[in-house]
């Protein structure tokens, strides 16, 4: 046998029946010859030669692959029957494809985000070095999304490590890239010397940038653009190299074009420029980290030396430590900042997948969902089973006749798979494309305008074996169990069975109702989860988190390429939001150097007549008279700032929250109180004096609890320390687009180098319940999807039922049994299983729900309330789908029923 | 199906003896299966009836191995009729089969009439 005849052995079994032919025809000539009538030597020749189908059928056999061949037949068999039942095939086909598109969509972000290694040369040899497990936490200025290192600190790395070939540090920065009136930003990185040499990234075009363009002081340095921004700002021309390109105000040569691929180390982002680290301070001038000890802006990354081991690398650090953090003590640090700093050790970490704040956010929400998704799944296989199942008894007498003329048992089931391949095959398929457009649905909506990230969707090898798993594993569980079953029965019974109508047998129907069992379990949990991160965040939105977040525009202004000495900016504050204030339909403005909710913060430690209290951490702000008018946080005690009154050398005030007076003061009377912040020794230590409370409100984000926090007035800020940032929030009820372009009208009349950005209170909100209305949403759908399967797979079993049963109903209402009766009957029944369903699933949601409990806010994860509207809901559709098999049941005619027999 | 290679003779005597008996027959020149199958009869005396529904698989599988070739020609009394040919392959076999039978032969008989 060879695989070529494997193809031709249609071809050759022509070929045997010429030659039997041939056989017959030379017999019957000698027969013929030997005196017999043409007839005679004809059938004389053909007993001889015996029975001609099996001979050829012998040789074909030799012939043929046999598995093939007949796994060959049963997919043409298995795809005519779904041409035969397309309405089946359908429903089956799209059930599965959801399920199938879902699990591949979350699966493929996850992939992207936890899975993938960076797409740089060996990734495995990457590691971040930063400070390991500390007693005390960081001080000083964190600003970047990885604030993980210090310059000083990294030059250290640099120059002491021995355990990495090359070692660089890199910060992200957002750069304008115009001049004035409205930002447009760049997403930059500024990255030390060896950043591209490193990671082994070639360029796509000019060069990269080495460790020559990052000199310390360097005036008009380099830079290398991404592919995306070539292709956006430039359109891809090749004339890109050897441009300019402003970021906050400096002309920046371009010297290359990265590739497509690359995006950085920073899985969920991607960058639009990289310029060196040296560049730092271009754009921040006085503010500059460079130099400054306490500046924490960078990641340090390395790559390990051929051989070398992560541990190698990490004690190697450890043991360059002490004499590391020694020489790079910040000299403003107080003993116990000293104390705890000259503790840390560096360790090395695996870094081959990139780092990435959307991991941290979004990894165990992502495995949530495909948890959560592959109960969909198998929820829809657990209905196809059922379909599939009354489909095998309908077969169940041809199986029998089957089965009694010789078909083995095994090559029945092979045939039944087959068509359950075929559809898990074409299921996965669509499904597969359907993903591709989930995720990118996904992916947009976690994209926001503040926080833009970037999923490498690529198709690999990972995701082709899960999808392919998946319509594995779907087509054993809804084919497997059916196949099975339809030829377990034995052919006398199955054929005595169909002929004439007896009730099912309790057994064959108790696997469906099994499968309609665990269909509405496994529903609950997911209806019960849905409505579990609803309500989440529906507490969320309507808790009252301090301020009222609709009609304020928050607009932010860049004051760098005014050249405005700091100290002459607090009067330029005043006069810009004194002018916002007075446009028409602003009913009051305000600056805030922290806006609520927006993520960022600023906090220190007091101490109180001297003493430092316990947990003495409290956030502060800094805002302008009529901030709290603004935000419509009430004032409960004392005036608002004035600043008339509050100046720079009258005595130092603040406003504190109702939490303050609670945890500070045991509700003495806190007007005339005061406190002091905590700074290092010869430091001066002013006294603030709390002259007004204000109601609680929200900080940093939403979820957390109420805490304590001073509000400094702007005008008494210390002049030396002004940043060139100011944002106003703007209270008005008219639209937003008017308010925008008369706020920038009037900046730019002021001074037209001020760079503008705007935002609504509002969209800040929204955007800080992101991940949680992610969560309520897709569960939220998912968790319907669930309900409606498993209703429909309810009404379909009752329905099967009641057809299968319809002369014993016949029976009964021919001896009296009314349609009530029989209403009561299949209701009963379908009652039986919705509730089992609900016990179970209700136990199983109580235990699942502990898994999302970190996600869920103001609620606890067995929810009483939550469980019993779940199951009330689920319960009350049920019902209402198994009412409309009863009812037809209990419109029987008796005489009609029974007429059937 | 059975294996490729020389078949042992006790496991499926008639069926070996068949294919030796095929190339033995062909040794003297081609022959389409109708001759094969009288040849053998009339060789032995007529005791050994070829089932001729059985001979059709077995030159397949002569041929599969590559002991036989066929080709189409024409028979005695103007038939078409599917020739075969020994290869020097089945030359081959033909030698060490005959002489593994001989053996068999002799072994059976020490066993048969012990001297």
């Amino acid at each position: 046998m060879s695989i070529k005849r494997f193809f031709h052995r249609s071809r050759w079994d022509d070929e045997r029946a010429r030659e039997l032919e041939a056989h017959l025809a030379i017999e019957t000539d000698d027969n013929i010859a030997r005196g017999m009538t043409p007839e005679d030597a004809r059938l004389a020749a053909q007993r001889k030669l015996g029975n001609r189908t099996l001979v050829r059928e012998d040789i074909y056999q030799m012939n043929t692959i046999s598995f093939l061949d007949s796994a060959w037949r049963d997919l043409r068999y298995g795809a005519r029957l779904l041409r035969l039942n397309p309405s089946f095939a359908i429903v089956a086909i799209l059930s599965l494809a959801l399920g199938v598109g879902a699990n591949t969509a979350i699966f493929q972000l996850l992939d992207a985000v936890r899975l993938r290694t960076l797409p740089v040369k060996d990734p495995q040899q990457l590691v971040e070095v930063r400070i390991g497990q500390t007693t005390g936490g960081r001080t000083g200025s964190f600003m970047s999304r990885r604030p993980m290192m210090t310059n000083p600190l990294w030059e250290q790395v640099r120059d002491h490590q021995q355990t990495f070939s090359s070692a660089f540090a890199y910060a992200n920065v957002g750069f304008n890239l115009t001049n004035g009136g409205e930002a447009r930003y760049a997403m930059g990185v500024w990255a030390s010397g060896d950043f591209f040499s490193t990671l082994g990234v070639p360029v796509l075009l000019g060069r990269t940038l080495t460790a020559a363009d990052d000199r310390r002081g360097c005036q008009s340095p380099p830079a290398v653009i991404s592919y995306g921004f070539w292709q956006r700002e430039y359109g891809g021309s090749p004339s890109a190299i050897g441009r300019s390109v402003m970021l906050d105000g400096h002309a920046y040569d371009i010297v290359g074009v990265t590739p497509a691929s690359f995006f950085g180390v920073e899985v969920g982002r991607t960058f639009d420029v990289v310029v060196p680290l040296c560049a730092e301070a271009l754009s921040r001038g006085a503010r500059s980290g460079l130099e400054k000890p306490d500046v924490w802006f960078l990641a340090v990354f390395g790559r390990l030396k051929p051989g070398a081991t992560l541990e190698q690398a990490t004690s190697q650090l450890a043991s360059v430590s002490p004499p590391i953090f020694k020489t790079t003590l910040p000299p403003r640090y107080g003993a116990e900042d000293a104390k705890n700093y000259l503790t840390f050790k560096l360790a090395a970490f695996p870094a081959g997948t990139g780092v990435s704040s959307l991991r941290r956010d979004y990894e165990s929400p992502l495995w949530l969902l495909l948890a959560t998704t592959g109960l969909v799944l198998l929820i829809a296989c657990a209905n196809l089973a059922n379909l599939m199942l009354a489909r095998a008894t309908a077969r169940e007498r041809e199986v029998a006749v089957r089965l009694a003329i010789g078909a083995s048992r095994g090559r029945i089931v092979r045939q039944m798979l087959a068509e359950s391949l075929l559809m898990a095959a074409i299921g996965a398929a669509c499904g597969a494309a359907l993903a591709q457009w989930l995720s990118r649905f996904l992916v947009e909506f976690l994209n926001t305008d503040n926080n833009r990230i970037f999923v490498a969707l690529s198709l690999d090898w990972r995701i082709f074996a899960f999808t392919a798993a998946l319509a594995a594993v779907t087509c054993l569980i809804f084919g497997l169990l059916p196949a099975i079953r339809a030829t377990g029965t034995s052919p006398g019974v199955a054929m005595k069975a169909g002929s004439r109508g007896s009730t099912d047998t309790r057994e064959r129907f108790g696997v469906r109702r099994v499968l309609v069992v665990a269909q509405v379990a496994l529903s609950l949990v997911l209806v019960v989860g849905a409505l579990l991160f609803v309500r989440s965040l529906r507490n969320l939105m309507t808790l009252d988190p301090g301020f009222n977040q609709d009609g304020i525009v928050i607009a932010s202004l860049d004051m760098r390429r005014t050249g405005i000495p700091p100290e002459q900016l607090p009067p330029v504050f005043e006069s810009i939001t004194a002018r916002l204030a007075a446009l028409p339909g602003v009913e009051s403005a305000a600056n805030a150097f922290i806006v609520p909710v927006s993520g960022s913060g600023w906090n220190n430690s007091i101490v109180i007549n001297g003493k430092k209290p316990k947990n003495a951490v409290v956030n502060f702000n800094s805002v302008s008279a009529g901030y709290f008018k603004t935000m419509g946080t009430p004032i409960l005690m004392g005036p608002d700032f004035d600043a008339r009154r509050d100046t720079t050398t009258s005595e130092k005030v603040v406003i504190v929250t109702e939490s303050f007076v609670k945890k500070y003061l045991d509700g003495q009377d806190p007007i005339g109180q005061g406190f002091q912040i905590e700074e290092p020794p010869g430091v001066p230590r002013p006294l603030f004096q709390i002259v007004g409370v204000a109601k609680d409100t929200k900080y940093t984000d939403l979820r957390e609890s109420f805490g304590p926090i001073g509000f400094f007035p702007a005008s008494q800020a210390d002049e030396k320390d002004m940043s060139p940032f100011l944002q106003v929030v703007v209270r008005s009820s008219a639209p937003l687009a008017t308010i925008t372009s008369e706020v920038s009208s009037a900046v730019t009349e002021i001074n037209g180098s001020i760079i503008l950005q705007f935002d609504t209170m509002r969209n800040q909100v929204r955007e800080s319940l992101l991940r949680e209305r992610l969560m309520a949403t897709l569960s939220g759908f998912f968790g319907a999807l669930a309900g409606l399967i498993a209703t429909i797979g309810l009404y379909g079993v009752m329905s099967y039922m009641v057809a299968r049963r319809r002369n014993e109903i016949g029976i009964r209402m021919a001896l009296g049994a009314d349609r009530r009766d029989v209403v009561r009957m299949v209701m009963r029944e379908a009652g039986l299983l919705l509730g089992a369903g609900l016990v179970v699933g209700g136990v199983m949601a109580v235990m699942a729900a502990r898994a999302a409990s970190t996600l869920l806010f103001g609620l606890q994860p067995g929810d009483p309330s939550t469980l019993v509207m779940s199951a009330a809901a689920l319960g009350a559709v049920a019902m209402l789908a198994s009412y409309l098999p009863a009812l037809r049941a209990s419109r029987l005619e008796p005489t009609e029923a029974l007429r059937e027999e | 199906m059975p294996k490729r290679g020389t078949a042992p003779i006790h496991g499926d005597m008639l069926q070996g003896t068949l294919d030796v008996l095929i190339l033995k027959t062909l040794a003297l020149g081609p022959a389409h299966g109708h001759t094969i199958a009288y040849a053998i009869e009339r060789q032995s005396d007529d005791v050994l009836a070829v089932e001729h529904g059985s001979l059709y698989p077995a030159l397949h599988r002569l041929e599969d191995r590559k002991w036989i070739a066929s080709f189409w020609g024409t028979s005695e009394n103007n038939r078409k009729a599917r020739y075969y040919r020994l290869t020097p392959a089945g030359k081959k076999q033909l030698t060490e089969q005959t002489n593994r039978w001989d053996e068999i032969v002799r072994a059976v008989n020490r066993i048969l009439r012990p001297a």
